[in-house]
């Protein structure tokens, strides 16, 4: 090794230490998505070792010098239907096995910590209840199940973390959802995968998993003071809301205390649930969806409150339902008790993210 | 059941007096032509012309790949010569590649007709095809648009001040190409077989371009209806697309993925027709289970319809919607499985040749094996989140549309070479090209695989320098990919006038089109064939041959 030149031999070096071939597996879902991906690759080195074979095999034993007259086959409805109903059959279970991941991913449980992202070019702006803002960087505990609500205030984003083997595309006007549970301590990338204009490429930052304690440590030291929902009542004051949902009986508007994920029977006799959704969409355009025995009198907010500024009040309408605080409080004693178990290795498995198609 | 055939002397082989190529001269001759076989070289001319400079893009892509920060470029520049490389390469190369130039030289030779049904529609075609592609090369000269070739609102509607309307103009002019294309196609296949053709006489190339255009005419309106709707959001924000205005960004892409979805089968079933006929031809024997090959195009077109979700699987759909979609995707895949099996079957005691055409058909079964089975990776909802996006779906559709569609492409020109200019290419520096490309295209591609399932993600400018040793890999391999297409543009003219005079028919082959004079006569037959054989019938070919001899004689 002595000929090849200093420079170019640590060049080598440097090159083979960075050369990542499969990434690190730091979610309860990515063994799930690996499995399948093996499986998948399985099946790819199959189909093209079958199909190679029959290549090569004929193109040797029947090829001009060896075999100079053709023998004219009509075809094999045998033949046919066998390579018709098994590849089926083996899609088929793709099929199923994909979906049940997907629906996985793609449904929190009720116990999941919530996180807001916001999307915009070129940053992710991720609220934490607690009033922790962080810009391009995403703190979160290992083994605690998250959910994070997505949003964009311009263009298309996605949200992607390899290491989790999940992403979700950030939607202008729409709250999308994704969620994983963090197995691994440690750092791992965070990229935008939409193609989102000049500095796409840039818009990557980092999610940093923490043990719980760790996670408790850093999230008091960065905490703004004020919680999103803090936050929310302070807006809901300053926009002047609450002259309309006083909560009393006569008010203009309705009360909005235990609103939230209740079905409401609007004006024109439908009904909806109060989600996320619904709540961002009736500030906004509030003429839309108006609730049965309500005059359609609420001004829009259209432009005038900014996404962080609902996420803030939509979290803050949120804990006026007794049933979202008592959860809240659960998973926040929850990271604590986790805390304390991760004293010993053989701590309990956190609940699974249960699918519920 | 078996039948001997023996390649024909080319030494006695003599240019025709006349032909189509020598029928008139001057420029005007050809911009004013309504012959079909003149309208495919100037399609073949400007398609290269395209070919050429979104591989020249493709090439500045992958060098700036080479290294992790975007140091070659800014990144507003990259983005730029990536949508530019995609917007070409779809819409100026690969949609009009088989159909437009073998497809609109073969299909009246095929059918047995003079011309096409309107050949002057199809002369507006290319025309169409020029306007559209200056449209979208002056945006780029003007300085260039970066949507990607996706037009993904709100991004190109608000956010950018790139030339997007004039490339949405040229796309839109370029579709209505195709879709003139496509109906000159149908009607041409319904009305104009010769006596005797029937429906399941037809070469399966036929077959599958009656497929694409069926797509052609149902899909390309709707990305044109899109294109104005990106338009007007643009100069006048009527809102479709705007949440602001109560509009619905995602309603874009479910318009934009309803055509562009079924594009790619525009664009790889010619390239599938091309095959059929190629591995027949080389291995001397009639496609194992036409039919089963015909509908299968047809099941391509018609499924092809209902997929164009799977696009959009993490995109806040509707879960239910997605299971459907998926679903779907599984079935679209059979098809082409089917193919891929009847194709190595065919070979099954033939007698097996292996000229330039055969060696890209074989490159075509293994890619396309590789692009097609990936495919499933991307319909199988749970993986499709961790790989869409990625470097993963760059591969996968790479494979398909470079490793099967340009290999088909490549695999066609040269088979066709013989019957469209009279002279055969040069033989032994086409099958290295053929391999050069085949390795070159490994190297470049499959790396991206990996770094797709590490989440490299797709349009990165800059990337950290963990992904760059299998970048270092793709580029390397595009270096050689590029040599394996430089050798073609070399040696494809240089035969027009050095290669050896063909023959009739070179390879031996049954379609009707070998069997009439290479290059044909302006009107194709000097008299409309009568078909009175199967289609790949080399028993009728081989008593055809003898017969001949005897009269001769």
């Amino acid at each position: 090794m002595s000929h090849i030149s200093p420079v170019l031999w640590e060049f080598l070096v440097h090159w083979l230490k960075n050369f990542a071939i499969f990434p690190p597996e730091a979610s309860t879902i990515a063994p799930y998505a690996d499995a399948l991906y093996f499986a998948l690759v399985g099946m790819t080195v199959t189909g093209l070792l079958l199909v190679m074979t029959m290549v090569l095999v004929f193109a040797i034993r029947y090829r001009q010098e060896r075999h100079p007259e053709a023998v004219q086959i009509e075809g094999s409805t045998l033949l046919e239907a066998t390579w018709t109903l098994i590849p089926l059959g083996i899609f088929l279970v793709f099929f199923v096995w994909g979906a049940l991941l997907y629906f996985r991913v793609f449904n929190a449980p009720p116990n999941s910590m919530n996180i807001y992202v916001v999307g915009k070019q070129w940053m992710w702006k991720v609220e934490h209840q607690g009033g922790q803002h962080e810009i391009n960087a995403l703190h979160i505990p290992e083994g605690v199940p998250i959910q994070v609500t997505l949003i964009s205030q311009d263009v298309f984003h996605s949200f992607s973390i390899p290491a989790f083997r999940v992403k979700r595309e950030a939607i202008p006007g729409r709250y999308t959802t994704v969620y994983f549970q963090a197995t691994t301590p440690g750092k791992y990338h965070l990229f935008c995968t939409q193609y989102c204009g000049t500095n796409h490429s840039q818009m990557i930052g980092w999610v940093y998993v923490m043990t719980p304690a760790d996670y408790r440590a850093w999230a008091a030291e960065n905490t703004s003071g004020a919680s999103l929902a803090q936050n929310g009542e302070r807006l809901f004051a300053s926009m002047g809301c609450n002259a309309c949902h006083s909560g009393n009986a006569s008010a203009r508007g309705p009360n909005l205390a235990n609103v939230y994920n209740t079905r409401i029977r609007l004006t024109d006799g439908s009904t909806v649930v109060a989600n996320e959704a619904y709540i961002r969409e009736t500030i906004l355009n509030p003429s839309t969806q108006v609730p049965a025995g309500y005059a359609p009198i609420m001004p829009t907010y259209q432009g005038q409150i900014s996404e962080d500024g609902l996420i803030d009040l939509v979290e803050y309408i949120k804990t006026l339902d007794s049933n979202y605080r008592i959860q809240q409080t659960l998973n926040k004693s929850e990271l604590s008790s986790a805390q304390a178990s991760t004293v010993g290795v053989g701590k309990t498995p956190p609940p699974q993210g249960a699918a519920k198609p | 059941m078996s039948t001997i055939v023996s390649l024909p002397d080319q030494a006695t082989a003599k240019l025709p007096a006349k032909s189509f190529l020598n029928q008139e001269y001057g420029l005007k001759s050809w911009l004013l032509t309504g012959d079909h076989k003149r309208i495919a070289i100037l399609y073949l001319i400007s398609i290269s012309f395209f070919f050429v400079i979104g591989g020249v893009l493709a090439g500045l892509i992958r060098l700036e790949l080479l290294t992790p920060p975007s140091d070659l470029m800014a990144t507003d520049t990259y983005n730029k010569v990536f949508s530019m490389h995609g917007i070409i390469m779809i819409f100026l190369f690969l949609v009009p590649s088989v159909p437009a130039t073998i497809g609109n030289f073969l299909i009246p030779l095929m059918v047995g007709a003079r011309d096409l049904a309107f050949p002057k529609i199809n002369l507006l075609s290319w025309y169409l095809y020029v306007a559209g592609g200056i449209f979208v090369l002056s945006a780029m000269v003007l300085g260039g648009v970066d949507t990607g070739w996706t037009f993904t609102t709100p991004l190109s509607t608000h956010y950018l001040n790139t030339h997007v309307v004039t490339a949405a103009m040229g796309i839109f002019l370029a579709g209505f190409s195709s879709i003139f294309t496509g109906l000159n196609f149908i009607v041409t296949v319904h009305r104009m077989r010769c006596p005797g053709m029937t429906w399941f006489r037809l070469p399966l190339f036929v077959w599958g371009h009656y497929a694409t255009s069926i797509i052609m005419i149902l899909g390309t309106p709707v990305l044109a209806i899109t294109l104005v709707l990106v338009a007007l959001e643009r100069t006048m924000s009527i809102g479709v697309f705007d949440p602001t205005k109560g509009g619905d960004p995602l309603l874009f892409q479910h318009l934009f993925w309803f055509y562009s979805h079924p594009a790619v089968y525009i664009m790889i079933l010619p390239g599938m027709a091309v095959i059929s006929e190629v591995i027949s031809t080389f291995s001397r024997k009639r496609v194992f289970g036409y039919t089963a090959v015909a509908f299968s195009s047809v099941a391509i077109a018609v499924f092809g319809f209902l997929v164009w979700e799977h696009h959009m699987f993490i995109m806040g759909v509707s879960q239910y919607s997605a299971l459907v979609f998926s679903l779907m995707t599984m079935l679209v895949a059979v098809p082409s499985a089917i193919k891929i099996f009847n194709w190595s079957m065919t070979l099954y005691k033939g007698s097996i040749t292996f000229e330039t055409p055969m060696l890209y058909a074989f490159g075509f079964l293994g890619l396309f094996t590789i692009g097609g089975l990936t495919g499933i990776f991307l319909a199988t909802l749970g993986m499709d989140i961790h790989l869409t996006e990625t470097y993963f779906i760059v591969a996968h559709f790479h494979f398909v549309m470079v490793g099967g569609m340009l290999m088909a492409y490549l695999a066609g020109v040269h088979f066709w070479w013989p019957k469209m200019t009279g002279r055969m290419y040069p033989e032994a520096i086409s099958k290295t090209a053929a391999v050069i490309t085949f390795i070159g295209f490994i190297v470049t591609f499959f790396p991206q695989f990996l770094l797709g399932y590490l989440g490299m993600p797709r349009r990165y400018a800059a990337y950290p320098a963990d992904f760059q040793v299998l970048n270092v890999f793709s580029t390397a391999g595009a270096s050689i990919l590029g040599i394996g297409y430089l050798l073609p543009m070399l040696y494809l003219p240089w035969s027009l006038i050095y290669g050896k005079i063909a023959g009739n028919n070179p390879w031996q082959a049954t379609g009707l089109e070998w069997q009439i004079q290479s290059p044909p006569l302006t009107e194709n037959f000097a008299e409309i064939p009568i078909m009175d054989h199967e289609a790949y019938d080399y028993e009728w070919l081989a008593n055809k041959t003898q017969h001949e001899v005897q009269t001769v004689g």
